[in-house]
């Protein structure tokens, strides 16, 4: 077995249009992925880039089957997941975790940090108790730099960074080996963002976790990926090692995407 | 406490638009108190800042450093309740040569003046285009709409005419189809070229823009960019482009001001700002800014601080690596750093 993730052929179509005042009443299908096949080792940060609308969150919540794709095939750690009745998946469900952009909306406003970070304990594994759930919630906290009297507390009472930490200690609270982090940073301030990019790098070094990295931002995704794929219009147009990718581009839409990033000078003094 | 201002303006230091002769707006000592419950605060804390004809002006600023809330006084939209202190000079420098007394200070002004300087003297753009233009209503109708509040008696033909010009001088591809066009027909960077139409409808002096390419794509973004770029140069705009991202500002400002907790902490011209950072903050977010290549990202520590419980002195002393026992004593004033390049630190 020689990677944690292989996907072969993945392909998503949407019915489109085809209502009563639709120009085309059949409608006509759209498709969001397109035969996408890559594959990740264990330990790798695999980085999908591009505009919105490319597909990149489609294929996401694919990978955790979130959405059923229509054709393909997902190996985790060689066995076909799409082939898994609901049962079996759940219980590959807790290697494969995922983070979410918004860390306002993806936190249950009604329940307190210590609750939302044991629900997946609670979910998974059922038979471990109150108390010691309690303390694996704790734990995650620590790990992501948040002090335990968070527990008590409601989201509302953090900061975006910290609520992105409180969705991370959720995430890592089943000891995944795959996390699927979607646009973990967008949704924060730059100092903000830079400290969230930090602590996932050093959970990865920590902790073994292999990443699937989705990101519209370039200069983002440059400080993490080991392998970058662009996207466009569901396809894969160019797929590669993260410093071939960024430093010799072969693919025209690449470059562009490459050219259009706003960069800041160097700095003379750092 | 409210000292710092004053002070400043009796420094030995001006910025070099203090004295410049085609300054368009200039604000000195702008100050916005909100009511909380928690008591009164200053999310915009005796700020000066100028922008002449054709410049560019960058204001970056992390969420809650101010920056929306300082572009709302300068449109008059603040909320009920606001107070607001210190001047917004338009045209000032104009006003001077002719007559003293035509320039006029914004601040505090009735809401029928504002309606004549909202749009015709001073427009705005926002992040997101959708929320600000009408769902049912054609694109075409709304530009035209925009161009007739400011010349009620305009011959229809006319009309049409100015609206089609309007979108082509947003570099809107096809006007005459896209006239036709609902809003949600349109893609982002088409319907932001729109609200670029409409606020240039009314031929204002200044136009500030509240991130707007923020919700965009970066290759659209790009473009948006070099439109703002080429209409400020020909019609001699003074643009605030407010950004909290500093890419950004380094392709589209001349002059960058640095704006952290309701106060500009630094500002000068975009390459001296950038390269040579004089502010602990402003270096501490070049530093946690993602590049292009890897490198080590330095995140600043800490949060920004509650405006309710903003620190005795510099408000940044609580997260700065070089803090000191004078940063908590008062807030610092500017400092120079050549002729046109100061920071409210007590290091420079």
């Amino acid at each position: 077995m020689s990677h944690l993730l292989a996907v072969r052929k993945l392909t998503k179509r949407y019915r489109r249009g085809g209502g009563v005042l639709s120009e085309s009443p059949g409608g006509s299908d759209f498709t969001a992925v397109d035969d996408v096949s890559f594959e990740v080792a264990a330990g790798e940060t695999f980085a999908i880039v591009g505009e919105s609308g490319c597909g990149k969150t489609t294929l996401a919540r694919m990978l955790l089957r979130l959405i059923e794709p229509d054709a393909g095939e997902i190996l985790f750690q060689g066995k076909n997941i799409l082939e898994l009745p609901a049962e079996g998946m759940r219980a590959e469900r807790r290697q494969m975790q995922m983070i979410f952009q918004d860390p306002f909306a993806s936190l249950n406003p009604r329940m307190k940090v210590g609750e939302i970070v044991g629900e997946p304990l609670a979910i998974h594994e059922a038979k471990v108790g109150k108390a010691e759930r309690a303390t694996r919630a704790a734990e995650a906290l620590r790990r992501v730099g948040l002090d335990e009297v968070a527990l008590q507390r409601y989201p509302h009472e953090f900061s975006g960074g910290q609520r992105q930490r409180i969705g991370i200690a959720r995430a890592l609270i089943l000891r995944p080996k795959l996390i699927v982090a979607d646009e973990p940073v967008s949704a924060l301030d730059v100092s903000v963002g830079a400290q969230v990019l930090l602590l996932l790098q050093e959970l990865q070094q920590e902790l073994g976790l292999t990443y699937i990295f989705i990101s519209h931002s370039l200069p983002v995704v440059a400080q993490l990926a080991t392998h970058i794929a662009v996207m466009r219009a569901g396809r894969f147009v160019e797929c590669g090692a993260a410093k071939q990718i960024l430093q010799h581009p072969q693919v025209g839409y690449t470059k562009e995407l490459l050219a259009s990033v706003p960069e800041i000078p160097a700095a003379a003094n750092s | 406490m409210y000292i710092d201002f004053a002070e400043d303006l009796g420094k030995a230091w001006r910025c070099h638009y203090d004295f410049g002769v085609n300054e368009l707006l200039k604000v000195n000592g702008l100050t916005v108190e909100l009511a909380t419950p928690a008591g009164w605060v200053r999310p915009v804390n005796g700020v000066l800042l100028g922008i002449g004809a054709g410049e560019s002006v960058g204001l970056v600023g992390e969420s809650g450093s101010g920056k929306t809330m300082l572009s709302l006084a300068l449109m008059g939209l603040l909320p009920p309740g606001a107070r607001v202190s210190g001047e917004i000079w338009l045209d000032a420098a104009q006003s001077t040569q002719r007559n003293a007394e035509e320039s006029r200070n914004l601040v505090g002004q009735t809401e029928e003046e504002w309606r004549a300087v909202r749009g015709r003297e001073i427009a705005m753009i926002f992040q997101e285009p959708m929320t600000s233009l009408n769902p049912v209503m054609r694109v075409g109708a709304q530009v035209a709409e925009a161009i007739r509040a400011h010349e009620p008696r305009i011959a229809e033909a006319e009309l049409q005419r100015r609206m089609l010009a309007a979108l082509e001088q947003a570099s809107v591809p096809e006007p005459e189809v896209r006239a036709r066009q609902f809003p949600h027909q349109l893609s982002g960077g088409l319907r932001q070229r729109v609200m670029i139409a409409m606020a240039l409808a009314g031929r204002p002096k200044v136009l500030i823009a509240d991130e707007p390419t923020t919700a965009l794509d970066v290759t659209v973004q790009k473009q948006i960019l070099e439109l703002l770029d080429k209409l400020r140069r020909e019609m001699g705009l003074g643009l605030l482009f407010i950004t909290h991202d500093l890419g950004v500002v380094a392709r589209i400002a001349d002059r960058v001001a640095v704006m952290y907790a309701g106060r500009i902490i630094e500002q000068g011209p975009t390459e001296q700002v950038l390269e040579a950072p004089l502010h602990p903050y402003t270096q501490g977010l070049l530093a946690a800014s993602p590049k292009l290549e890897r490198g080590k990202l330095v995140p600043i520590p800490g949060t920004v601080p509650q405006l309710t419980a903003l620190p005795p002195g510099c408000s940044f002393a609580p997260r700065c690596a070089f803090h000191r026992m004078e940063c908590d004593a008062r807030v610092p004033e500017f400092r120079p750093s050549g002729a046109e390049h100061a920071a409210r630190c007590v290091l420079v």
